[in-house]
């Protein structure tokens, strides 16, 4: 028996059922399309988290004072005066698996411009800020390490900021503005960066010399907080533990005794967030994977009826010398053909669904490969099997017995 | 003396229905031979049907020997045996057992589909010319629910015919048609076998085995009786004599 006779029996067949053949494909449509749909969706949703978190900085790590403090990373500033500037020149000299490192200090107030006025926050850092936190300069340029020593009064201003002090059309690079009554020059511009993860806006901001915001505003001899960047992701535990030997070493703190400071990474915040969206890719798989067992069961329901009712047409292919395993062929020709048509189709589907929807909730639309090779191979083997079982089963009828069927 | 096709001998089937078994054939003996027209007659329930089914290798005798052109069939395994139904064997049912949805032509093809020799061209031809026999070539192209029964059962018969084999087996083949479809079918038979071709028939109706050469009278799983038909019928005499149908005004 040649398989072209074979697939031409088995095409004419599909054509001659088309409703039970679609039918069996919606089986497999449904199935495949769903869980790749569902599972997009999710993926999709947990890289946008991640995407915006990154966002917000490359690799940080963030140092803090005190131990009281629980909750989030972000959490404000605590009054413990445990951080100093030595402490970042040690760190700066002796971490390995920091790439760049800046001292922190804040504070809000209100920022003055002609007989415009804003209240923002004024940040003290150092030039390795920008890339600590990914900001970039759009005009200008950034303090020097002069101007640091000096205690220059200069700073950098947000695209926020920009807005609600100077008019359009109007360069700000060169003004000066009064923060908290004291007038910063403005030397550089920093492109926007809209809003992190958790909706606080991160434009709006001045970046000042952190030698100028210690002494001339806030007049403390401690920092708030220190940023860093890891030399990369997976070496944020290895940078989390240097930091801690270093400062603990610094601080002279006896062995037992609790760290006078905290240690966060960046990578621990995205493994927070990313659990919460692992669970709702889990639910989204749930439900995917019952419509891939509905849409099974379908398929399986179908292939049974149709075996049974065609039994008769398998004794009558019999009689004119179809052999069984020609019978046999012709079923898994079908079942074969209905599970690419149908897988395809479901494919298609599923992109669709997950394009619709990631655009819908502007997630990157994330195409699972293995979802689509699995939740394929699920339908197809149900299919493959279902269709091959029963046809075996009356393909090693008597092809009399098989005729007389009813 | 013509050359034998079917040769049984002491052919047995019995089924086994739970505790109860019933012998469908008892010790059976026949022998056929080249351009025969045989009717294999009996009351109803008397074996008639298993022996054909047997003879068309459809079903597999219980004991006793059953050579076809020579060969015993006791030693073929299921692909022998559906080489022999697909290349010598021409099968006709009752109930006619064309695949629905399915032109006249591609159920006359479908023998032609087993055998991988046959190509494409060739099989589309031969079908063809089979449906040219039974005169329904201008139906090529309807399907079964729409051909008459007297045409669907001539598709049939182009089916069986269309493989070229050594012996057609008809199993009530007009049982299904009225007097005058039958007669018809009858002539179409009558006309193969004048061409040759060896045919084995079952009947229960004695007017329709009179259309045959030979008869064979079966009874409760035994041959009772054989006998050369002396008064045959003929069916295009026949048919010309049957009363002209008048339509009711
Ligand atoms: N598949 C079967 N299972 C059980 N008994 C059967 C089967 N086929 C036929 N028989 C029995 O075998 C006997 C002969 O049947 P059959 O050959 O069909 O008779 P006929 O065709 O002469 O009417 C009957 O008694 C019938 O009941
Ligand atoms: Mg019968």
């Amino acid at each position: 028996m040649n398989y072209t006779n074979l697939t031409k029996i088995a095409v004419n067949a599909l054509k001659r059922n088309k409703f039970r053949s679609i039918l069996t494909m919606l089986g497999i449509i449904i199935g495949v399309g769903s869980v790749i749909g569902m599972l997009s969706i999710g993926q999709g949703s947990k890289k946008s988290i991640q995407d915006q978190i990154s966002e917000m900085g490359s690799n940080m790590v963030f140092v803090m004072p005190g131990s009281q403090q629980r909750g989030g990373v972000m959490m404000g500033n605590s009054n413990a005066k445990t951080l100093t500037l030595s402490d970042v020149e040690k760190l700066k000299k002796e971490a390995q698996y920091l790439s760049a490192i800046s001292p922190q200090v804040s504070t809000s107030g209100q920022a003055v411009n002609g007989n415009k006025n804003w209240p923002t926050s004024c940040m003290g850092v150092s030039s390795d800020y920008l890339s600590i936190r990914k900001y970039e300069l759009e005009d200008g340029r950034i303090f020097t390490e002069k101007e640091i020593e000096s205690l220059a009064k200069v700073c950098l201003v947000g695209q926020t900021v920009v807005e609600n002090l100077f008019d359009k059309g109007v360069d700000p690079v060169g003004q000066t503005l009064r923060f908290s009554g004291i007038p910063l020059k403005i030397i550089g511009v920093l492109k926007e960066k809209g809003e992190n993860g958790m909706g606080q806006d991160q434009d709006d901001l001045i970046l000042a010399p952190y030698t100028s915001v210690q002494r001339r505003i806030l007049a403390i001899t401690h920092i708030q907080s220190i940023s860093a960047s890891a030399v990369s992701e997976d070496k944020s535990d290895e940078a989390i533990a240097e930091i801690e030997t270093i400062l603990r070493r610094e601080h002279k703190l006896k062995e037992g005794e609790a760290n006078d400071f905290q240690v966060r990474s960046q990578a621990e915040m995205i493994q927070t967030f990313s659990s919460v969206s692992d669970m709702l890719t889990m639910l989204l798989g749930a439900i995917a994977g019952i419509s891939l067992l509905v849409g099974g069961i379908g398929i399986m329901n179908i292939m049974f009826v149709s075996v049974t009712e065609r039994t008769k047409e398998i004794g009558l292919r019999m009689s004119v010398g179809g052999r069984g395993i020609d019978i046999l062929m012709q079923f898994l020709i079908e079942a074969v053909l209905l599970s690419i048509i149908g897988g395809i189709i479901g494919i298609l589907f599923g992109l669709g669904i997950s394009y619709v929807a990631t655009s819908l909730l502007s997630f990157p639309m994330i195409i699972m490969t293995n979802a689509i090779v699995i939740s394929f191979l699920v339908c197809s083997a149900i299919g493959i099997f279902f269709g091959w079982y029963p046809a075996k089963k009356a393909a090693n009828l008597n092809p009399i017995d098989a005729i007389r069927h009813e | 003396m013509e050359k034998t096709i079917i040769q049984v001998s002491e052919l047995r089937k019995d089924y086994h229905i739970g505790e109860v078994t019933v012998h469908a054939l008892r010790k059976v003996d026949m022998e056929i031979r080249e351009g025969e027209f045989v009717a294999i007659m009996g009351a109803s329930g008397s074996g008639k049907s298993t022996m054909l089914n047997i003879l068309g290798c459809l079903d597999k005798p219980t004991g006793g020997e059953y050579l076809l052109d020579g060969v015993p069939m006791s030693k073929m395994n299921k692909n022998q045996l559906a080489l022999l139904r697909n290349q010598k064997l021409g099968f006709i049912f009752q109930s006619y057992n064309l695949l629905p949805r399915t032109t006249a032509l591609e159920n006359v093809e479908l023998p032609l589909y087993y055998n991988s020799k046959v190509k494409s061209k060739e099989r589309k031809e031969r079908a063809i010319h089979a449906l040219d026999l039974v005169g329904l070539a201008d139906r090529m192209h309807h399907m079964p629910n729409q051909l008459s029964g007297g045409q669907q059962q001539r598709v049939a018969i182009a089916r069986s015919l269309v493989n070229d084999p050594v012996v057609i087996l008809a199993d009530e083949a007009t049982g299904n048609l009225d007097t005058r479809t039958s007669y018809e079918i009858m002539e179409l038979f009558q006309q193969l076998n004048d061409q040759g071709k060896t045919i084995v028939f079952v009947t229960h109706e004695p007017d329709i085995a009179r259309f045959m050469k030979r008869n064979i009278v079966f009874r409760d799983g035994r041959i009772q009786k054989e006998v050369m038909v002396t008064n045959r019928h003929f069916a295009t005499e026949l048919i010309k004599n049957l009363p002209v149908e008048v339509d009711v005004i």
